[in-house]
């Protein structure tokens, strides 16, 4: 799972499948924070209408 | 102090089913070497570890035709397609739990990495795979005789044959004590199965080294099948077969017989087909 | 009691009626845990598993939630990339249904492995050529995925909605959905795959081994496309059974008639494939190991062809027809007979792939051996139907999960039915 976990190896099948991983986990990651952090600063500038 | 090894072994067996009377003695050996725990009933089969397990096959002949042979069936230690080493059940395993040793050709299984998914048993086509369904027990005051080289298994991991790698441990280390690192004498490492077979059935050694009774027996083609790229190390010897080797998992446990029908017996065929091919033995000798 | 939870404008039962509900099912619900736990303390003796059924009913129902769960990432996918606007009306409950398969996958995961606790070290020492550690990493992944999905459709409860971050919190969540979407079906895709790849890299099982591309199975794209194809099925029956049993109806018919329509289409192109899948296999691939179609169906009690021809036929062809002609799509009643068959098509393959390779003789002198589930297994399977009835309850009650529910369902003054 990491490079520190001692099976894993430099090779192409690490590399396509952990680099997919980690992909689809950072952008889920980036998505959530921005999602998290907009929402504090929309509540902090609360504008208080719904954009529903 | 590092103990190199630079010497590939490809250990491996042929048991000579003609000289196989069915004892046992193979089971009880293995199950006692190993540490093999087991059930108060065992009469269910399906759910009880035999690393070694004794098949009966008949030719399906009624009497007076009868004939019946056992078939000591271990873990095949399978090469896998191509001998590069991806065994059915070790290419499968989702936590390197199970691995193929290059420098031995033994498929090993660590207990404590396995966390009993049994993939590898759905893989495995020989059933040589078995799950320790309860708690490891032994009736009281026999946890004195378990043998301190083995560890026993805990309940939930899949555990099987290990062609008594332990004692390939003890003959490395031998060896290299002996200053000779890079040759195990053959009767040096041999399996609890082997030395325990009665009737001489079991011959275990290294299918690499010529000197070895087993190579001498097998005499295994290096080069891959002409009818079937993923078979490698086909025996040359037109007594010997192994199982299922159609599949392609190349199995380095081989089998003896002299008889047609239990050769037969060795894999699955199409109407008409054994005919054809039943006098195929490797590339460089196909008409034997 | 209850009152202020449920959305504005929304007819629900009285609270003591919804508690009776609730509990009945909960009692379903607790024999399940119970049969967990027994397995969890005694370990997997518990079962009727053996040496030659290591995998059994629980990887079935595993797979089998997890293609009908499908819906969720495909609906998604329409969605929000294809961007077909009224699949609006459907997607929160697709997902809700998705989520519900997807934990009820990974908790049947936690109780099927022999070591629990050790669980984890199918990520922290993954191979990455086992197609059961690519299951692992993105079955989990996509399970992140509808969490994240589901989190906006929770947090416009009436009650939740009044707090300003989490009314923000939802808005923006809406905002970026597509991206979570895409990211869903990417995992999606990989995992109904490798479910797939599970079975067709099983070169010892000549009744599973598929020939493929590079190293993926033709088994792996079938799992996929069979999982989008009928993932929507259930997503509407799910959604018929909860229209009768609120006795309201919940998604406009054009709804209902356009994801019939694409996943019809999908269920013939699927099956088209799968017919051709089986011939090579029956015809080349097996025979090329020795073995003869016959030697699959036969010499046993339970394994006939009729389990060929239900799948592909009853359950495949017939579908796939009716929804994708007009008239018997349209017709509600032809319509769910198909959705029915679909999903019983679905949930049968997956049978198929799991358990019959397992019953199957490989070894010339080895024999079929069958099984049946002891009270445990059969009690752990059906907890995940329990505990997502009481999940679609919950929601439905509190939620807005069907946007179009008050059109249909204009509140008339001081009625309390369901």
């Amino acid at each position: 799972m990491f490079p520190f976990c001692f099976e894993w190896v430099w090779d192409m099948a690490h590399a396509i499948f952990f680099g997919g991983f980690w992909y689809a986990i950072s952008i889920l990651g980036a998505g959530m924070t921005y999602c998290i952090l907009k929402a504090a600063y929309d509540t902090m500038n609360d504008s208080g209408e719904s954009h529903h | 102090m590092k103990q190199e090894n630079n010497k590939a072994y490809k250990f491996g067996m042929v048991i000579d089913l003609d000289k196989c009377t069915g004892c046992g003695s193979c089971m009880v050996s293995c199950m006692s070497e190993n540490n093999v725990p087991f059930k108060e009933d065992e009469s269910k089969k399906k759910d009880s570890i035999t690393w070694m397990r004794v098949y009966k096959l008949t030719n399906g002949k009624s009497f007076p035709d009868t004939e019946v042979v056992y078939m000591p069936r271990p873990c095949q230690h399978c090469g896998g397609k191509g001998d590069h080493g991806h065994s059915p059940c070790v290419s499968v395993c989702p936590a390197v739990a199970t691995d193929y040793g290059y420098d031995t050709g033994i498929v090993s299984q660590i207990y404590t990495r396995c966390f009993g998914c049994r993939y590898c048993m759905g893989a495995c086509p020989y059933h040589a795979r078995y799950f320790n369904w309860w708690d490891p027990k032994w009736p009281e005051g026999m946890e004195n005789y378990l043998s301190p080289n083995v560890s026993p298994r805990m309940r939930g991991v899949v555990e099987k044959c290990s062609f008594c790698y332990h004692r390939y441990q003890a003959a490395r280390d031998q060896a290299y004590a002996q200053g000779n690192k890079d040759e195990i004498d053959e009767e040096n490492y041999q399996t609890a199965c082997t030395t325990a077979c009665p009737s001489g059935a079991i011959v275990f050694g290294d299918l690499n080294n010529p000197a070895h009774a087993v190579h001498e027996i097998v005499k295994p083609d290096p080069h891959p099948d002409p009818r079937n790229k993923h078979v490698v190390g086909k025996s040359r010897n037109p007594k010997v077969f192994r199982l299922l080797e159609r599949l392609g998992t190349n199995p380095k446990v081989y089998y003896l017989s002299e008889r047609e029908w239990v050769r037969k017996a060795g894999d699955n065929y199409l109407d008409g087909e054994w005919d054809k091919i039943k006098n195929h033995h490797g590339a460089t000798l196909s008409n034997d | 009691m209850d009152a202020a939870l449920i959305p504005e404008g929304a007819k629900r039962c009285s609270f003591p009626k919804f508690t009776i509900g609730i509990a009945i099912v909960g009692a379903i619900l607790l024999w399940g845990v119970f049969a967990m736990g027994l397995i969890w303390w005694k370990g997997l003796n518990q079962t009727n598993m053996n040496d030659y059924y290591g995998f059994a009913i629980w990887i079935w129902a595993d797979l089998a939630v997890i293609a009908v769960g499908g819906g969720a990432f495909f609906t998604g996918l329409l969605r929000y990339i294809f961007k077909i606007d009224e699949l609006k009306n459907i997607i929160n409950f697709a997902v809700i249904i998705g989520f519900i398969c997807y934990s009820s996958a990974l908790l049947i995961l936690a109780i099927d492995i022999g070591q629990p606790l050790r669980g984890w070290f199918i990520f922290w020492h993954a191979n990455v050529h086992s197609m059961l550690t690519e299951v692992a990493f993105c079955l989990s992944a996509y399970f992140a995925v509808l969490t994240i999905e589901f989190i906006p459709n929770i947090l416009e409860n009436r009650q939740a909605q009044k707090v300003p971050f989490f009314h923000h919190l939802a808005h923006n969540m809406h905002g970026v959905m597509a991206v979570f979407a895409a990211t869903g079906a990417f995992l999606s895709f990989f995992h109904q795959g490798s479910l797939g790849g599970v079975a067709g890299v099983m070169y010892g099982r000549p009744f599973a081994v598929r020939e493929g591309l590079l190293i993926w199975p033709w088994t792996f794209f079938l799992f996929t496309w069979s999982a989008a194809a009928f993932g929507p099925c259930f997503t509407l029956l799910v959604t018929r059974i909860t229209e009768a049993v609120t006795r309201k109806k919940l998604v406009k018919d054009n709804v209902v008639h356009l994801l019939a329509k694409i996943s019809g289409w999908m269920i013939v192109t699927y099956i088209v494939a799968k017919i051709i899948d089986t011939i090579y296999w029956a015809m080349v691939t097996a025979p090329s190991l020795g073995f003869t179609l016959s030697h699959f169906y036969t010499n046993n009690s339970f394994y006939g062809y009729w389990i060929l021809i239900t799948e592909i036929v009853l359950c495949g062809v017939i579908p796939g027809a009716i929804l994708i002609m007009k008239s018997t799509r349209e017709n509600s009643k032809l319509r769910l007979i198909a959705i029915i068959l679909g999903v019983i098509g679905v949930c049968l393959n997956r049978w198929v792939m799991v358990l019959q390779i397992m019953a199957v003789p490989v070894m010339s002198f080895d024999t079929w051996a069958l099984y049946f589930p002891s009270w445990q297994e059969i009690a752990t399977t059906i907890l995940p139907i329990a505990y997502g009835i009481i999940l679609i309850a919950l929601a439905y009650r509190y939620l807005p999960v069907f946007p179009q529910e008050q059109e249909l369902n204009p509140v008339e003054p001081a009625t309390e039915v369901e």
